[in-house]
């Protein structure tokens, strides 16, 4: 397999993904400077905490907030676990 | 007008002393007089690869406390005679380097040399921070790898917010030197091109050093590589990185060994 893929597969050259991480990378620490990237990430975290706490009891550890930076778009994932009891209640 | 340069990199290991050392002593032989000054503290290892190791008596930190003078602290290197290397203390604490010590021995130096090249530590604490202050010009030193990159480009940074230049609303003069690059890998793409880290840290190339066995068997034998073999490749590469510091327009190349059909492949014109 490793063989036949090395003749056979069209792999990225890794020169040019290092290029591409650079980039990506260097464009946000550039912009963010010192701790802006982490600041952001606990301060989305707060506020959205503050929003779903308003509404219901969720735990803090159930709520999980990523970023995934690609070229062209960064994804924002936020991933809140709702307790199963609420789940049923809901539009009462 | 004496030049205050300073070597840097943010990563360790990239080639900073040797290349301190080699340019310090390709802009000697052209009979301007060089001091290259060791600023790792604690870690002190130009002395070594000069071959001064021996004979250093006084260093920078007894020079800023006022318990040597200057001239007692610089060692004059026996090859060449317009080179001397200021040494770092091996044994004090590097909190010992107080900013206003610095300025003064800085000062005295600015006024019996041509050239004062600052041999920064690796990282970007105080003594990083102590090194680059001063500088009217720096030298960037590079890997064509990943980590290496992305610590120039903070360092880059730092030149352009923490030095006496960027308080005063002037720019430090910047200029990479891509080191250890091997054109046949980048030639497969196996590694960053010279074009890839020009266009991702935006700055002037000063010179493309090759990866050679000089280098260490230079540093082996405690010389610079511009005076232990001075026709070796990085030799070659970084006398013409000192000329192009001396304000000559050189085209870069990547020195290649023959000329051939590798030496069409490889040559560069930017």
């Amino acid at each position: 397999m490793s063989f036949l893929s090395n003749i056979f597969a069209r792999r990225q050259q890794s020169s040019s993904v290092a290029k591409d991480r650079l980039q990506i990378l260097l464009a946000h620490e550039r912009g963010a400077g010192e701790a802006g990237e982490s600041d952001l990430i606990r301060q989305l975290h707060k506020e959205i905490m503050e929003v779903i706490a308003r509404h219901v009891a969720v735990d803090q550890d159930k709520v999980q907030i990523k970023v995934d930076r690609g070229s062209g778009c960064s994804m924002l994932e936020i991933d809140v676990e709702v307790p199963q009891e609420l789940s049923g209640k809901r539009g009462s | 007008m004496a030049k205050v340069l300073v070597v840097t990199s943010g990563k360790g290991g990239v080639g900073k002393t040797t290349s301190t050392a080699a340019l310090g002593a390709a802009l000697a032989q052209s009979g301007q007089n060089v001091v290259v000054v060791d600023f790792d503290v604690g870690l002190r290892n130009l002395d070594l690869v000069m071959g001064a190791e021996r004979r250093v008596v006084f260093d920078l930190i007894n020079v800023v406390q006022g318990d040597a003078r200057l001239s007692q602290a610089l060692i004059r290197d026996k090859r060449c005679e317009t080179l001397s290397i200021l040494p770092a203390s091996q044994t004090r604490d590097k909190d010992a380097l107080t900013s206003e010590g610095v300025a003064r021995v800085m000062d005295e130096l600015r006024e019996k040399f041509d050239w004062v090249i600052c041999d920064s530590p690796a990282g970007i604490e105080r003594g990083a921070q102590l090194a680059m202050y001063h500088a009217d010009m720096a030298v960037i030193v590079t890997n064509p790898e990943v980590s290496s990159v992305r610590d120039s480009d903070r360092i880059i940074g730092l030149l352009d917010s923490k030095t006496q230049k960027a308080e005063r609303g002037e720019k430090v003069d910047k200029h990479l030197l891509l080191t250890r690059y091997d054109p046949a890998r980048a030639a497969r793409k196996e590694m960053l091109s010279v074009e890839d880290v020009l266009e991702i840290l935006s700055i002037p190339l000063l010179g493309i050093v090759p990866e050679s066995e000089d280098v260490l068997k230079s540093s082996n034998v405690g010389a610079p590589v511009t005076l232990a073999a001075p026709t070796s490749l990085p030799a070659r590469a970084y006398f013409e990185a000192a000329r192009r510091l001396s304000g000559e327009k050189l085209e870069v190349s990547v020195p290649v060994e023959k000329r051939g059909f590798f030496d069409w492949l490889f040559k560069r014109d930017a």
